[in-house]
């Protein structure tokens, strides 16, 4: 989809400051946060293609408020409501009850977790299909655009690169997140001249991305 | 879902973690000596002095550097590094000619087992939409100022391939056991916002 999170390239941010005191978790709820979301899959019967989409899901407004580990709170609930472990409202409702307020809370819903297993533990894929695409070939992403999830970035879509490397095989992002399928492909590490992405009078270097292989075709 | 924008007076996050917390102890689905597990793993354990050790060991170790140059997942296992998002890593050497970056655009993806949970300045979003599009201007306000003559590249972990960066051995480092380069090495070199500095001495 094409959300807030699809960032590479957007302007007006302002500059980067480096804290190099800083804590591993800023708050202890950010480390709880943390346990959450690396639990989420399990507790909603998915994957981690399926929490990435329900970050990228987040309102963009909330998306920017929340900061990394707000969410990974907010996706920690989408996932669960999603599969129906949770209502939707339901942890709106206890924080408030927490917090003093008179609220009902919702029933508990309908498990509806996803028909879903994967085939292996973790992303990478052993595949037979031989790679469409060779090192040194000149490929173009492909300039789609879904509301599904996605890790073909708006920055590269359309433009011309290079293959540099074949990397393993892995489940496809698009179809793993909706656990429609693992559909594995090969992927590619792809490198964009800078010129070619942003235009002649920007900086020069070498931009390289890990694309999968339906996001590209021959340029 | 569609999603909406929430309410002014929502809870804050600290009040809806104990929230969410409550609601999956209560049916059972959490374990709280998990959790608790998680945390100290990777608020104690697993962090950039896992990376420097490999920076380290290559640094005095030509065989250890070309096997982490070539198989950078194997040769990082080989101190025991592995685990989440460290499935396939691949290790860029930075050179006086060639400097390399590492971004996740899209979330925040890091090499976990090496360098532990990402710093708030990787996750940031100035960060996440700069260093794509002019990654020497924003270097050189985040500390690092890189001559004309040397080339960048950027590498966006767009897919489960993390990348790690191999920083330069400062000058004047002959003498220093791999312990003491270790001691040396910072999480912002290993992603390509700094330099190792020679030590003070």
């Amino acid at each position: 989809m094409d959300g807030i999170h699809d960032m590479g390239g957007t302007q007006g941010w302002g500059t980067v400051v480096i804290d190099p005191d800083e804590p591993v978790f800023a708050e202890p709820w950010e480390a709880k946060a943390f346990a959450f979301g690396a639990l989420s899959a399990r507790l909603s019967g998915t994957n981690l293609d399926a929490m990435r989409h329900a970050i990228d899901r987040q309102h963009p407004h909330d998306y920017l408020v929340d900061g990394y580990y707000g969410r990974w709170l907010g996706c920690v609930e989408t996932m669960l409501v999603d599969s129906g472990v949770l209502a939707p409202g339901a942890v709106e409702a206890r924080a408030r009850r927490l917090r003093g307020e008179d609220v009902e809370e919702p029933a508990e819903p309908i498990l509806s977790k996803p028909d879903y297993q994967p085939t292996a533990a973790g992303s990478l894929r052993e595949i037979d299909d031989p790679a469409r695409f060779a090192v040194g070939e000149a490929v173009r992403a492909r300039s789609w655009s879904s509301s599904g999830h996605t890790r073909l970035p708006r920055y590269v879509r359309g433009h011309a690169g290079v293959v540099t490397a074949l990397l393993p095989s892995q489940v496809l992002p698009d179809t793993h997140a909706h656990c429609i399928a693992e559909n594995a492909q090969h992927v590619y590490a792809v490198a964009f001249d800078s010129r070619e992405l942003w235009g002649e009078g920007g900086e020069p270097f070498v931009l390289t991305i890990s694309l999968y292989e339906s996001y590209l075709e021959p340029a | 879902m569609t999603a909406e924008p929430h309410p002014h007076d929502r809870p804050g996050p600290a009040l809806r973690a104990e929230a969410l917390e409550s609601l999956l102890l209560e049916r059972g689905l959490i374990d709280p000596k998990v959790v608790e597990g998680l945390i100290n793993r990777y608020a104690n354990d697993v962090g950039p002095l896992n990376g420097a050790k490999v920076v380290a060991r290559a640094w005095t170790d030509p065989d250890y550097k070309a096997r982490l140059l070539d198989e950078g997942t194997a040769a990082i296992a080989e101190f025991g590094f592995s685990g989440p998002q460290g499935e396939h890593i691949v290790v860029v050497e930075n050179t006086p000619d060639v400097h390399h970056v590492v971004v996740c655009t899209l979330c925040s993806c890091y090499p976990w087992p090496v360098l532990g949970l990402p710093p708030a300045w990787y996750k940031d979003p100035a960060y996440r939409a700069r260093i794509v599009r002019e990654p020497r201007t924003l270097l050189a306000e985040m500390g690092l100022t890189l001559g004309d003559d040397v080339e960048i590249k950027v590498w966006d972990s767009s897919s489960e391939v993390r990348y790690f960066v191999l920083p330069e051995r400062p000058a004047g480092t002959e003498d220093l056991s791999e312990e003491e380069l270790a001691a040396l090495v910072t999480r912002d070199a290993m992603v390509g916002v700094g330099r190792v500095a020679a030590p003070v001495t």
